[in-house]
């Protein structure tokens, strides 16, 4: 067999079997859930009869192998249970509650993907480039700052920058600067395009409103996980700037930018590759902060709303889906990986 | 060796570390001094909360969201309370949460990894596999879900970030504590007879320092990011108690009318953050070449 091949079906393997022991952390869950949780659910007014009933729904009665058997079934089939919050007569299945933002958060998540890797990769690239010099040094200092502050606080001063484009002008602070400063604030705010604070989208939201409307959520998360990826490009490229090949091209004189593209940059894409993944990954947790800030209905503001009320199922699906696409990045690295650099097959 | 003499290298040996960090601390960058200044006021302000404060960190005053004034220096919350006052209690109990999170995560970390690292074999194989699982998925998700179930108090809170960082701290020890457990000094104690306490207190904890403290700053900020996070989310610090992650969510509206003050607390959070990678950064350069490029 292919020895390629055969490394990726591996590493899937490897994939699955992490997917099936976390799914079984995320299922017992709900085993572990302490005995007066359907009273809490029901309310104090439960009768016993409605507190059985209740937990013959979510199966309590049934040994644990059997229901973690069928959990995996439906789920298999997309039915994902139903959640807490239905009554008698009126089913709301998981499924239909994470549907559409499902559809919003990978919406969301794409604009990021699509802003987030050709600017961290660019901007890795001149930096290796320009080393050392004004540009790298700055590029630096503004990644290392976004990437110590907390998701919200940028979400937030973004909001801020929008908002004060229109009461800078009556402000306190306004009055108490300079004139010229005041008026050159003003007109730097201007420039700021009128991005809304507030994403609220449903299903019948145009494609083009949508990406409006996703505007700050998205640079958020972008300024969160450039820092990051591109560092690392710099990085990488940096690092094969010293084999002997590299002098070799920069002898033959070829120009700076030559070396970098054609001959540093298809030995450096394995780290790169590997980083980008694993921040892709990242933006799944961002994605939770960032959508309570902008009121983005996705799937991370419908999980901390389930954790509030503790509606079980709704966190178990989010949970699943959240570690699913998290392995499934990261199993994608390491096959991209693998495959631009065949090195990898023989680990030391 | 009799024991006035050992006595006397022991305190030569002090003195010679103490010098060294003097010196160190010399030749310490800006950021380095500007992080340990900022550090060093937090905790100020941190531990004398009580005396700093204005007024009580749940005492409710007749105007909600009152604007910067004479009275309330920084206005009020949305429920009336003085906003300087909860950002001085803020600081006290989000920093007392992050640090006791951190240490309860290093002393089971530390202690399994090295466990692990001395007598590798099924300890070993069993701890490294669990920990892969329980890195496989994002921490806040685990947390998120662990919260469902135990709901959110602050001991749970401690507790489940504590368990789901140490795993980091883990991998980190074990792979240097791997490095430590092979050199002939563990040999002679282990056929000394001494049990495995002695041996990962005495011989390897003291060779594995350096990296360890570094890695408890970067540790704290982000079980410090964490705690933020949850709180900001309703589901981590619950009220009445005063911290800087629900804080800023409870007066998110006022960002909508221009006003500064609901960014004060995100920026405390943020300014703690940088202050902590400063120091850390300098840290590992003056104590070893670990990161020269990354």
């Amino acid at each position: 067999m292919n020895p390629v091949a055969r490394t990726v079906l591996q590493r899937l393997g490897l994939g699955l079997v992490t997917l099936f022991i976390v799914s079984i952390i995320i299922f017992s869950a709900i085993a572990m859930l302490p005995g007066d949780f359907a009273k809490a659910t029901l309310g104090q007014s439960a009768t016993p009869e409605t507190v059985a009933a209740f937990q013959r729904e979510i199966g309590i009665d049934r040994p644990p192998v059997e229901r973690y058997f069928v959990w995996v079934a439906q789920m298999l089939h997309g039915d994902f249970g139903s959640s807490f919050a239905s009554r008698t007569g009126y089913r709301r299945t998981v499924a239909e509650i994470i549907a559409p933002r499902l559809y919003n958060t990978m919406f969301l998540a794409a604009v990021t993907a699509l802003i987030a890797v050709p600017l961290a990769l660019g901007l890795g690239i001149l930096a290796a480039l320009y080393r050392n010099g004004w540009f790298d040094r700055l590029v630096n200092v503004a990644t290392l700052t976004t990437i110590s502050f907390p998701e919200f606080f940028v979400a937030y001063m973004l909001a801020y920058l929008v908002i004060s484009r229109d009461t800078f002008i009556g402000s306190d602070f306004a009055q108490t600067l300079p004139h010229w400063l005041t008026v050159s604030l003003n007109w730097a705010l201007n420039a700021v395009p009128k991005f809304p604070t507030l994403s609220n989208v449903n299903d019948q939201t145009p494609f083009w409103e949508h990406l409006w409307k996703v505007a700050l959520p998205a640079i958020t998360l972008t300024l969160v996980i450039v820092a990051h990826m591109m560092r690392m490009t710099r990085a990488a490229i940096i690092n094969m700037l010293a084999s002997p090949y590299i002098d070799m091209a920069r002898l033959k004189g070829m120009s700076p930018m030559v070396i970098v593209l054609r001959h540093a940059l298809p030995n450096a894409w394995a780290p790169i590759v590997t980083v980008v993944a694993f921040n892709l990954a990242y933006l799944i947790v961002g994605v939770v902060v960032v959508e309570v800030v902008f009121v983005y209905p996705g799937i991370g503001q419908l999980m901390v709303d389930a954790v509030k009320s503790r509606d079980v199922p709704v966190v178990q699906a989010c949970a699943l889906i959240f570690a699913a696409t998290y392995i499934l990045l990261n199993l994608l690295a390491d096959i991209i990986s693998i495959a631009t650099n065949p090195r990898l097959l023989h680990p030391r | 060796m009799t024991r006035s003499e050992s006595v006397a290298a022991v305190q030569r040996l002090r003195r010679s570390r103490a010098t060294r960090a003097k010196t160190a601390l010399k030749k310490a960058p800006f950021s380095a001094w500007f992080g340990i200044v900022v550090i060093l006021g937090y905790v100020f302000v941190a531990v004398f909360a009580h005396w700093i404060a204005p007024y009580g960190e749940t005492q409710v005053f007749s105007e909600a969201f009152a604007p910067w004034s004479q009275e309330f220096k920084l206005g009020t919350d949305q429920l009336g309370r003085d906003m300087l006052t909860r950002l001085i209690y803020g600081a006290r109990n989000t920093i007392a949460i992050a640090v006791a999170t951190t240490l309860l995560s290093f002393a089971v970390g530390v202690s399994l990894g090295l466990l692990a690292a001395l007598y590798r074999g099924w300890l070993d194989q069993i701890l490294s596999r669990a920990v892969d699982v329980l890195m496989s998925i994002p921490s806040l998700i685990f947390a998120l879900v662990l919260l469902t179930i135990f709901g959110s108090s602050i001991t749970s809170l401690i507790v489940i970030i504590a368990l789901l960082d140490s795993t980091r701290v883990f991998r980190l020890s074990r792979a240097v504590g791997l490095n430590v457990a092979v050199m002939e000094y563990v040999e002679v104690a282990r056929l000394r007879g001494e049990g495995p306490k002695w041996i990962i207190a005495k011989e390897i904890l003291p060779n594995v320092m350096p990296p360890l403290v570094a890695e408890f700053g970067l540790r704290f900020c982000f079980v410090f990011l964490t705690v933020a996070a949850l709180s900001f989310l309703g589901v981590g610090i619950q009220p009445p108690t005063a911290d800087w992650g629900s804080m800023v969510r409870e007066n998110a509206t006022l960002i909508t009318y221009g006003d500064v003050t609901p960014l004060l607390p995100a920026g405390a959070i943020a300014l703690l953050t940088v202050s902590v990678n400063f120091v850390v950064d300098w840290f590992l350069q003056a104590t070893s070449g670990l990161r020269d490029e990354k």
